[in-house]
């Protein structure tokens, strides 16, 4: 290690080793808002640790905050996410109000959802707004998904793609419905593309199911997966592994570059990561929507820690799935 | 309590290379070609070195391609399935050699 960098965190070397230090935002292209940690699930791996009971929910001033901010900046992609950001009593107004825009708006969703009372018509109203589904589907198989996500929670899923499905979601040339793998377990996640093969033959062969992409993720270790991570005994093994297969390609792709992220009470972050950890923008950019500057953020320096070894491991993972080729 | 086996020594493969560095060059030079995607995927060639492993009894290796499938997306029951293959080739090794035995026995006989 050069003199002189000792300061810095072990993430932060690596940038310097690949010439990508200090990694700096080029712009506000996705504009990613939180809108709550509230959610009818609790699985496993759950970064945001979100669940039924989990007061954190953005209010309404904050939500209007955020759609001045769509209207008057002109993201060109609004990403929606949670918890289950649909229990928001928000919700639809926020989506129709950013589709209005213009802009692309992708929402995160965790399927089950949609079976709850007051959610089934989402599939239509998505459709009707030309909404992007993104979906958090981890496998294809019912014994693994129910490990992660909770006893059920396949057959749930299962229901609500066929729902999706029915409102012209993930047909060729349809309205987009993504889904997104993480891993189920202390391992990184495969080649994008390859295993997009396996769901695809099989929710079509066992469920005569459609999508369109699938995206995959990695694990990150924060929150209710770097708890199973310590009580398993894995932690020490799966930083290491993040921190081995550090790839440079991916580091100068990852999605903070081009998000920015806002939390429930209006907090600005770099990325949904760096929220559930409590690290606000720093480095004299704003940390609250209340502060928002355009120009300041649109060229900020990214707050980073051990847990972006996550981000960059291997092919690279974001809220789109891999950055450095699948 | 000491092992003949530790967990740990499988990171520590390298420095096998440290008194015949060439020798190992060359050794993870062409490793590293076996495993590339060729006319196998590399999710095949990870299963076909689960079922070695389980069939030479290294625990490293066992170790190391058990997170290897995983990651090339394999899943417990094609894992299953390839130590099976391994068991049935040993097992089949075995019970082939029975021939020789029955060849010996007859020879033997009256």
């Amino acid at each position: 290690m050069a003199t002189g960098q000792n300061h810095l965190n072990r993430f932060d070397r690596s940038l310097v080793s690949s010439e990508l230090f200090p990694l700096v935002a080029s712009g506000i292209e996705v504009f990613q808002v939180n809108m709550g940690m509230r959610c009818n699930q609790a699985c496993r791996h759950c970064h945001v640790e979100a669940g039924p009971s989990r007061p954190e929910v953005m209010g309404p001033e904050t939500l209007d905050a955020c759609l001045e901010l769509v209207k008057r900046e002109r993201f060109p992609v609004v990403d929606i996410t949670g918890g289950a950001p649909e229990m928001n009593p928000g919700y639809r107004r926020f989506v129709e109000g950013c589709a209005s825009t213009g802009a692309k708006v992708k929402t995160r969703t965790n399927l089950t959802i949609l079976l709850e009372e007051g959610y089934g018509s989402l599939p239509s109203f998505w459709a009707e707004n030309r909404i992007e589904v993104i979906a958090s589907f981890p496998y294809y198989l019912e014994d693994v998904f129910d490990r992660q996500r909770g006893r059920g929670s396949f057959a749930g899923s299962i229901e609500a793609l066929k729902m999706l499905n029915a409102s012209g979601y993930g047909a060729l040339d349809g309205l987009v419905l993504n889904l997104v793998y993480n891993p189920c377990g202390a391992f990184l996640p495969p080649k994008q593309k390859a295993i997009e093969a396996d769901f695809r033959r099989e929710l079509e062969r066992r469920h005569n199911l459609r999508f369109t992409n699938l995206f995959t993720l990695t694990n990150m270790p924060v929150g209710r997966f770097l708890d199973f991570l310590r009580s398993s005994g894995n932690l020490d093994r799966y930083m290491e592994r993040l921190q081995k297969s550090y790839n440079p390609a991916a580091a100068a792709n990852v999605m903070c570059r081009n998000t920015l992220s806002v939390g429930w009470d209006g907090g600005l972050y770099d990325c949904d990561f760096n929220q559930m950890l409590g690290l606000r923008c720093d480095h004299g950019s704003p940390d609250d929507i209340r502060r928002f500057n355009a120009a300041a953020l649109g060229e900020r320096r990214i707050v980073t820690g051990a847990h972006c070894f996550g981000c960059t491991a291997g092919a690279g993972s974001s809220c789109t799935g891999s950055v450095a080729g699948c | 309590m000491e092992t003949y086996y530790n967990p740990e020594d499988l990171e520590k493969f390298a420095s096998i290379g440290e008194e015949a560095p060439e020798l190992w060059k060359k050794f993870s030079a062409w490793y590293g070609a076996v495993f590339a995607e060729g006319a196998l995927s590399e999710r095949e060639k990870a299963l076909i070195a689960l079922a070695v492993a389980h069939a030479v009894q290294c625990p490293y290796c066992i170790d190391a391609y058990t997170q290897a499938c995983l990651e090339k997306g394999s899943n417990a029951a094609q894992m299953t399935e390839a130590v099976h293959v391994a068991a049935a080739i040993k097992g089949g090794a075995a019970l082939v050699h029975g021939v020789q035995m029955k060849n010996t026995a007859a020879k033997a006989g009256m």
